[in-house]
């Protein structure tokens, strides 16, 4: 699965992967800033931009090729607006979107695969983001893989038993079916946030969670950010002055 | 529908990131009033309920398969604000480990789906829930969830100069509509199974408004977006209209001082005056809500 | 020798009325590891519920010399670590480390103690090189482990183990027993698995319908209450 193999990326050991979490979302933020205001020279500054983004990937030891690959999800909700740009007669802003939908999200990829969630959402919180609401990020992260594999078991159990008919009777039984599984993922879901509950407080827990790490900004983190910063915004200097 | 980075146009998408922080913030602090921190699991949780239970395909017809999106099922269960921190949540995981929806765009996103799209869906609920009316306002809820935020979502890429010819945009209407329907559907049979089967889970809603003061709500709510929708189709006609009326040399007087520099520099200037006007207004976006943050959590503890 | 644990004539109702004890009487002294043995529904996690005050009954309860209320339950729940049958549960922070520093740090401890205090509980259950890694990726027999560690981590005077071999293999079965052998805190076991009631405890309690119908030494409860599986093999089958 696309976010299992994300967070094996994510534990790497390279520089990139180092860097505080803090200077790896501001980095990213002027990089979707200069992608998303960009308005001249496309061709040129996306394959330059693209470059950077490559160099960056292998700096960071991540698979040039399965990122590039897993970063194409974005793709089919592209082209189906550069094929309604180009009946409107707007070729180019649709080969715009495309470009720039695909770039700015190999940039998140490539911070999500160098940062665990966990340290981002550390990082987000630093930056004044409320705290209740990264916490359901974490918790909505955490349980993502149990739920999900619960969900999975209850379609491989319908399709066991041969959820398969054909015709608008069946069509109308198979949508209660569904309801009925989707009910029942809906109460056990509840129980376990129950669960989760008890065993919280069965730990002590005291009405607030309390941080274990301390992310310290370093020169490093300090040097990265400012290099990370302005490549992309010279990359776009160079390339709209040529 | 969600909208990656690079479909929006930088006003666009800065406004509504502008928009769409303190919208959040607020409602992270309703949902923090009804749950404290002890109940974030459940939150977390039910948040991984509605990503699972995309998997779970409901029969449509001609082959094809649709999903739970889930807005209105939440607010009718956790209540509309925990429901929209949820929704938040959920968008967070997708722009950033799905690849599914932008980062920038994310306040556009959080607007059309966590905020307009659970409210939407549970005014309905809210207005009905409590009579004998209560299973079309859960239908009509969840119809309401799914249309409002395709229909935000389409004028926002309209405003932001996407063109879109009118069989496209004819045939999306026709889409959202069906896609919007069967949430309805399917809110509504989750709901009526959920009853069978743990009572308790879904809220309790004594009491009807009168007829009258629902379906003027619920008219104000379909006018409105379908109003967005013209708005931008005809942006000029709208200038126009404000021209007209004086509205426009007003509003341009009332945020003159930044916000003109801001327009000009986008118009005339070249690039590096208006990235970094880009980059000002991001800025002006965060220094904006770390001063509302402070605000409310200074009044909380006062 | 006065009792770690004594618990009084203990009455409880599910919301609907449903009654799940009936009088219970229970003692648990330093030392011993006993097992809740009994039918499902018969009140043994309900039970144990009760110890660090999840569920609240009628009835007295008294741990480590501490009357159950307000204002003993955060030293009581200190004192009892339960582990919980679904470990999914149990562990719900993002990484091992995070989470056996939960207890700890929910007790005000400064972080740089609270992660040391998770070293040594991981290096007590053998698992130190997974600290990093997310819960979600380990085995079944991992995860019991951690959630032992995150519960180790507070000092317990009293380990409380809900069905700890549910989800695990015979050899993770047997690893999981040779671990509890080697911890000295007092330890009370809700299980099915009569061989592993059987190499950890010297007493047995047996439940049924909310009370505590008999007790003795393992091999005796089992024998009295009939609580064994075998089954003559079919003879027609090759």
């Amino acid at each position: 699965m696309h976010h299992v193999v994300l967070e094996r990326w994510s534990r790497g050991t390279s520089a990139l992967h180092r860097r505080d979490p803090r200077a790896k979302l501001t980095a990213l933020v002027v990089f979707l800033v200069v992608v998303a205001t960009a308005q001249h020279m496309l061709p040129q500054l996306t394959a330059a931009l693209f470059l950077l983004l490559a160099a960056t990937l292998l700096y960071a030891r991540l698979p040039l090729w399965g990122a590039l690959a897993r970063t194409a999800l974005v793709l089919p909700f592209s082209l189906v607006f550069l094929l309604v740009c180009w009946m409107a007669g707007d070729p180019a802003r649709g080969l715009a979107l495309v470009a720039k939908s695909y770039l700015s999200a190999l940039a998140v990829l490539i911070v999500v695969s160098t940062t665990p969630l966990h340290a981002l959402l550390r990082g987000m919180e630093m930056a004044g983001i409320p705290r209740f609401l990264l916490m359901v990020v974490q918790f909505l992260y955490r349980y993502l893989f149990v739920i999900s594999e619960e969900a999975q078991h209850m379609t491989n159990a319908a399709a066991a038993r041969g959820a398969t008919f054909r015709g608008a009777v069946a069509r109308g039984a198979r949508f209660h079916a569904a309801a009925g599984a989707l009910a029942v993922l809906f109460v056990r879901s509840y129980g376990r946030a129950a669960g989760i509950h008890s065993a919280m407080l069965a730990r002590g827990f005291l009405g607030r969670f309390q941080p274990l790490h301390e992310d310290h900004f370093g020169w490093s983190d300090a040097l990265f950010l400012s290099l990370a910063s302005l490549a992309p915004v010279l990359v776009r200097i160079a390339v709209e002055r040529v | 529908m969600h909208i990656p980075d690079g479909f929006l146009s930088t006003p666009v998408w800065a406004t509504l990131d502008v928009a769409a922080a303190p919208a959040a913030a607020l409602l992270v602090r309703r949902a923090q009033r009804d749950f404290d921190e002890s109940k974030i699991p459940l939150l977390g949780v039910m948040g991984a309920f509605v990503f699972a239970a995309q998997m779970i395909n409901f029969p449509v017809g001609i082959g094809t398969t649709g999903h739970l999106v889930g807005g209105a099922l939440l607010a009718y269960t956790l209540g509309p604000a925990p429901a929209s921190v949820v929704m938040c949540a959920i968008l967070a995981i997708q722009a950033l480990v799905f690849q599914d929806g932008g980062v920038l765009a994310l306040g556009a996103n959080v607007l059309n789906m966590a905020v307009f799209g659970v409210l939407a869906g549970y005014l309905p609920f809210y207005l009905w829930g409590g009579g004998k009316w209560r299973r079309s306002a859960i239908f009509v809820g969840g119809v309401f969830s799914v249309l409002t935020s395709a229909i935000l979502a389409l004028a926002e890429l309209l405003l932001s100069g996407v063109k879109m010819p009118a069989m496209v945009l004819g045939i999306s209407l026709a889409l959202f509509l069906v896609s919007a329907l069967l949430e309805g559907a399917i809110t509504l049979t989750v709901v009526q199974a959920l009853e069978a089967i743990q009572p308790n889970v879904i809220q309790r809603r004594t009491g009807g408004l009168p007829l009258l003061t629902g379906a003027v709500g619920a008219v104000a709510v379909l006018l409105g977006g379908v109003g967005v929708v013209f708005a931008s189709t005809a942006p000029d006609g709208i200038w126009k209209l404000a021209a007209q009326t004086g509205i426009a040399s007003r509003a341009t007087t009332l945020l003159s001082t930044p916000l003109s520099n801001y327009h000009a520099a986008f118009l005339q200037g070249g690039w590096l005056p208006r990235a970094s006007a880009g980059i000002a207004g991001i800025a002006l976006v965060y220094v904006v809500c770390l001063v509302m943050a402070r605000m409310a959590a200074r009044r909380r503890s006062a | 020798m006065r009792p770690l644990i004594e618990v009084r004539n203990l009455r409880f109702c599910y919301e609907d009325g449903t009654p799940a004890l009936n009088g219970v009487d229970f003692r648990l002294y330093p030392g011993e590891s006993v097992a809740l043995l009994g039918p499902n529904g018969s009140g043994k996690t309900t039970f144990v519920l009760h110890l660090n005050g999840l569920l609240q009954g009628k009835g007295e309860i008294e741990v480590c010399g501490m009357e159950m209320n307000r204002q003993s339950m955060p030293e009581i729940r200190r004192r009892i670590g339960l582990v919980f049958q679904d470990s999914e549960n149990q562990l719900f922070m993002p990484t091992v480390i995070e989470d056996v520093a939960f207890g700890p740090l929910n007790r005000g401890m400064p972080a740089e103690q609270a992660r040391e205090r998770a070293h040594t509980a991981l290096a007590t259950v053998g698992m130190t090189a997974a600290s990093g890694k997310a819960p979600y990726h380990l085995s079944a027999g991992e995860k019991k482990r951690v959630a032992i560690a995150g519960i180790l981590a507070t000092e317990p005077d009293i380990l409380v183990l809900d069905e700890p071999t549910t989800f695990l293999d015979p050899p993770g079965q047997r690893a999981l027993a040779e671990l509890l052998q080697h911890l000295p805190q007092a330890k009370i076991l809700v299980t099915h698995n009569i061989a592993f009631a059987h190499a950890l405890c010297n007493r047995a309690v047996f439940f049924r319908s909310g009370t505590i119908q008999g007790e003795g030494s393992v091999e005796d409860v089992v024998s009295r209450f009939g609580w064994n599986f075998s089954l003559e093999r079919s003879k027609s089958q090759p």
